[in-house]
């Protein structure tokens, strides 16, 4: 290793992006300069490698608020309140410190919607691991899942779902992505541009430490090597209790009308909070690091703008009013403190008191770096390997107890009662009794419902496809609870976009999920990108994690997933075509490849049309999206949240042409497992298969039929609670 | 009768509160922990949450503050004073009521709905009519809810049918001994449950068990 | 000043226990009897009423032993 590297790169700036910043500026940026353009020119911050390939995703609709480029996007539902949301990820810092790195994750997209004045309603999290047998893999979840609850739970509020897949890719790259839902009124609705020269910049909350310096170009814009235990100094730590002050304090001040502008403090702190909002408001910043209150007192002025801690808040405020605001923050027992000024300069310019210690044209900063086009190129077939755990020839009892008791299938109780999900007295549906979470809004007389998936094994058979899926995965497990989607947020979790194979799969990826949003007419209303998730056995599964928000008209009338009363007839709605591709089977004999059936998005929609309408009506007793593991999981799912067992004949699988093997495990989008009165599902169009009742799950399905007690099949399901107990 | 709800920082459920106590006994009113004015309110709630994060000791700081002393003085009057959760805490800290809170035996946090039992103290008699000692189903939603007396006081607690409530056999989440999940003053009108009565009100979210533990305290109002 | 607080003895102590189990696995034999406290350190201008600042605040007597280190 040279003893020379410039300071330049070891911060993560290539040479040509050096050599344009000395270009733009008219000479050689300084050490605040430096820091503060190699966070901003960051992955992390500039999508440099994405933010082209996000253009193609559609973001108008009727009912949009606020779209992409806000610190949230937003939906009207009526009555003049608009439901907040978005999702974020957290990832190289949970797989440094798992706990603190989840926790600040859930802090992060909390913030991103109370900075647009919604009260947080809801979070939801979508996880991913390597398989439970590693050591490491078991202590990222323990931590990530404790931190959580940690900061959700003690900042009030609900946990109401979210997903966790087990996957050997995902081993040196753990994903967690954090969602956030939030509710305001929307004439209260505030935006992050600054406005109004001579205008006070204040900062709010916790006070300035040497928190996650660095964080953002040294952890997110690399792949994880050997070494990283060196970067733990440079992990946040979150305090919920200084953010739920933190939080009252804004939404009193909004209300109150004392703001201008409001915006959080996430990766590249005050550089980017500052930068960004002087970009969208078209005008100049100044800040003096002097009247920034430290927690540490000799901190330099590029390690104040730089630093990442926590629960800190950047407001604009007419000079009038900051009196009233720093009463208000007090109140409320949070920091506050005039530290600049807006001005028309169109420079970000930091002051040391008097002295300027850094200067550079708001455009540049936040502009300025180039964006790439990607390489993209098909890899040819199925790039991450094998590991056969079952062997052909089983029964299929052995298949389908294999499937249940899988980490990725089994119930994920010992997660989600880790976590509050009945604060603040909203949730209709708590986590796994329907296949959405569902929230009243009494302020409106409706409700909302909300799912997050990504099923990443299968995108990386075929990117295309399978992010067309998990966008239809959502849509349909809105349908379940009679919501119609209103919007959408994803975080696209990647390998390294500068590798062609990743790069294809990122290009293909968003294709496919700017498809999908169009033909189903969901808008995406903002999001995140995670790139550069990749060790040295390779990346990550390409995970594109969609969250979608829809509504409903009536909370009491709201299916559940599991069977109700014996002697319901069972039926199957929906296009469902099942092949074992990409399936939890397929995985577990050591059979995965490239490839995947297209999905048939019209179908599909046609499908949740028209189960929304029946379960709106109150026709249905239980509706349950068909996915991983196949109908004959669904089946148990069904049976084992009912208590009740079940007879039913996959004949008509079998006459659209699947095997018996397919029509029990093959996934595949378009298909609903629903159970009600006979003559009211054969009205939907559905077909029906059998019969709920009795103590064995018994399914007919040709030679490779299968009986299963129910208890049995509890057992398997409920694996990981003796799995994960301590 | 009208309620007023503690609010400290850090409070999480104390709107739910408000809200329960609205269904239940009619009129509700938020308290700010700074206000020792308890004009016009006949009960106080101390509700759950994280007050003060948690820090030092669950409770422990709340329990300093001026409306901390206000409710003393209610107390001593002969007052209904509910402590949910976190506010069992506090009340505990504060000598309220007798015994202490501990971490979960299993060291997690956990939100789980739950069976109660509700045990005869020498006043309350009458607990709303209906079948009585039918379980009631209450969600729990703690980390440090693990009740703990030592055993001369615990026996002394029996005696006095001071043990307000119990988690149904087997579903003790938290290991605290005797399975108590909560705890009544001598005189009954001080009463505290680390399950959450004002989330089983409503149909739609639950279950409408909540109520009656609100109402239970009704007769102390003056 | 320092303040030690420990759980009483008798007192189930699970984050002890818990940090006792990991142990061996992670290579140290041969330790036992763990109890997680607290440690407070303050500057105070008049130590004599420090013994009852940690009866009603840092500690509850209750469920905690404590210890008073002059540093």
């Amino acid at each position: 290793m040279t003893t020379s590297t410039p300071k330049y790169r070891e911060l993560g700036l290539t040479d040509h992006e050096y050599g344009l910043i000395v270009e733009k500026l008219g000479r050689e940026p300084n050490d605040v300069e430096l820091a503060m353009f190699s966070l901003l020119w960051s992955e992390h911050c500039a999508y440099k490698h994405s933010r082209k390939l996000l253009r193609r995703l559609p973001t108008d609709g009727e009912r949009v608020v606020m779209g992409p480029g806000e610190n949230a996007g937003a939906v009207d539902v009526g009555n003049g309140y608009a439901v907040a949301f978005k999702v974020e990820s957290h990832n190289h810092p949970s797989a440094v410190e798992p706990f603190q790195g989840a926790a600040t994750g859930v802090g992060g997209i909390l913030r991103d919607v109370f900075a647009i004045g919604a009260r947080p309603i809801a979070i939801l999290d979508s996880l991913r691991f390597g398989e439970l047998d590693s050591v490491r893999s078991r202590h990222l979840l323990d931590g990530a899942v404790r931190g959580i609850g940690h900061y959700g739970n003690s900042i009030g509020v609900a946990n109401v779902g979210g997903e966790i897949y087990f996957e050997e890719p995902y081993e040196h790259n753990c994903l967690v992505n954090a969602m956030c839902l939030g509710l305001a009124k929307t004439a209260d609705m505030v935006r992050a541009a600054a406005a109004g020269v001579g205008n006070a910049v204040v900062l709010m909350g916790a006070s300035t430490g040497r928190d996650g310096i660095g964080g953002a170009s040294v952890l997110a814009s690399a792949e994880l090597g050997e070494g990283d235990e060196a970067k733990r100094p440079t992990v946040q730590i979150g305090d919920p209790f200084e953010e739920s002050k933190v939080l009252e304090c804004c939404l009193e001040l909004l209300e109150k009308g004392l703001l201008v502008s409001l915006q959080d403090l996430g990766a590249a702190g005050l550089t980017s909070s500052a930068a960004e909002m002087a970009s969208a408001g078209g005008v100049g910043i100044d800040l003096d690091v002097a009247r920034v209150p430290l927690r540490e007192a000799d901190m330099e002025p590029f390690e104040i703008m730089v630093s990442e801690s926590q629960e800190r808040m950047l407001a604009v405020v007419e000079p009038a009013r900051v009196a009233e605001v720093v009463a208000i923050c007090e109140k409320w027992q949070t920091g506050s403190a005039e530290i600049g000024v807006v001005t028309d300069t169109g420079q970000v310019r930091i002051l040391r008191g008097s002295e300027i210690v850094g200067e550079m044209p708001v455009e540049v900063l936040v502009d300025g770096c180039p964006l790439y086009d990607l390489e993209p190129a098909d890899p040819g077939g199925w790039i991450y390997g094998n590991r056969a755990t079952l062997a052909r020839g089983v029964s299929s009892e052995d298949e389908l107890l294999a499937l249940l008791s899988a980490p990725s299938i089994a119930s994920k109780r010992w997660a989600f009662e880790q976590y509050d999900s009945v604060v603040g007295s909203r949730t209709v549906r708590r986590p796994e009794s329907a296949d959405a979470a569902v929230l009243q809004l009494p302020e409106c007389g409706n409700a909302i419902a909300v799912s997050i998936d990504g099923n990443g094994r299968r995108v990386a058979c075929e990117p295309y496809a399978g992010t067309v899926e998990a966008v239809l995965e959502c849509a349909q497990n809105l349908a379940c609870v009679g919501a119609e989607p209103l919007g959408l947020t994803n975080c696209l979790n990647f390998g390294n976009p500068e590798k062609p194979g990743t790069a294809w799969q990122l290009d293909r990826s968003v294709s496919g999920l700017a498809d999908a949003c169009d033909a189903l007419g969901v808008p995406v209303v903002g999001g995140n990108v995670s790139l550069y998730n990749e060790g040295p056995e390779g990346p990550i599964y390409p995970t594109p994690v969609v969250g979608m928000v829809g509504e409903l008209p009536d909370p009491a009338r709201v299916a559940g997933s599991s069977f109700v009363a014996a002697g319901d007839a069972i039926a199957l709605l929906g296009p469902f075509s099942p092949t074992l591709a990409g399936s939890e089977l397929a995985k577990q004999r050591g059979e995965l490849d490239a490839g995947l059936p297209q999905p048939d998005v019209g179908k599909v929609a046609n499908a949740c049309a028209q189960l929304r309408d029946a379960v709106r009506a109150g026709s249905l007793a239980s509706a349950h999206d068909v996915s991983d593991g196949g109908l004959a999981c669904a089946l148990a799912e069904s049976a084992i949240g009912g208590g009740l067992g079940c007879r039913v004949d996959l004949q008509p699988l079998r006459e659209r042409g699947c095997s018996p093997e397919e029509a029990l495990f093959g996934e595949g989008g378009g298909g609903f497992l629903l159970s009600g009165e006979r003559a009211a599902l054969e009205q939907l169009g559905a077909v029906v298969i059998g019969e709920v009742g009795g103590g064995t799950i018994e399914i007919a399905a040709g030679d490779r039929s299968l009986v299963v007690g129910l208890g049995g099949a509890e057992s398997a399901w409920r694996s990981l609670d003796e799995r994960l107990a301590v | 009768m009208i309620w007023g709800v503690l609010q400290f920082p850090g409070s999480c459920d104390e709107r739910d509160a408000l809200h329960a106590c609205t269904l239940a006994s009619g009129e509700a009113r938020l308290i700010w922990h700074e206000d020792r004015d308890l004009e016009g309110i006949d009960g106080v709630v101390v509700p759950g949450g994280f007050s003060y994060g948690d820090y030092l000791r669950a409770g422990a700081i709340a329990r300093f503050s001026p409306a901390m002393e206000a409710v003393a003085e209610l107390a001593d009057a002969g007052g209904p004073v509910l402590g949910i959760c976190n506010g069992f805490q506090v009340l505990c800290e504060a000598r309220l009521l007798p015994g202490a809170l501990l971490r979960n035996e299993d060291l997690r946090f956990v939100c789980r709905q739950l069976d109660l039992l509700e045990v005869d103290g020498p006043e309350t008699g009458d607990m709303g009519g209906d079948s009585a000692h039918r379980p009631l189903s209450i969600p729990a939603k703690h980390g440090e809810g693990r009740y703990y007396a030592p055993e001369p006081m615990l026996d002394e607690l029996e005696a006095n049918g001071q043990v307000a409530y119990r988690y149904a056999p087997g579903q003790n989440p938290n290991g605290s001994v005797r399975d108590i999940a909560g705890v009544r003053n001598e005189s009954g009108n001080v009463l505290g449950l680390m399950p959450h009565p004002e989330h089983a009100v409503d149909p739609l979210t639950g279950s409408t068990d909540g109520l009656r533990v609100f109402r239970s305290l009704e007769r102390f109002a003056a | 000043m320092r303040v030690l607080i420990r759980p009483k003895e008798g007192i189930l102590d699970p984050q002890g226990k818990a940090v006792e189990r990991a142990l061996p696995a992670l290579g140290f034999e041969g330790v036992e009897h763990v109890r997680v406290g607290r440690m407070v350190e303050l500057e105070a201008e008049d130590p004599v009423r420090l013994a009852e600042l940690c009866e009603k605040l840092l500690a509850n007597p209750l469920i905690e032993d404590f210890e008073i280190q002059t540093l």
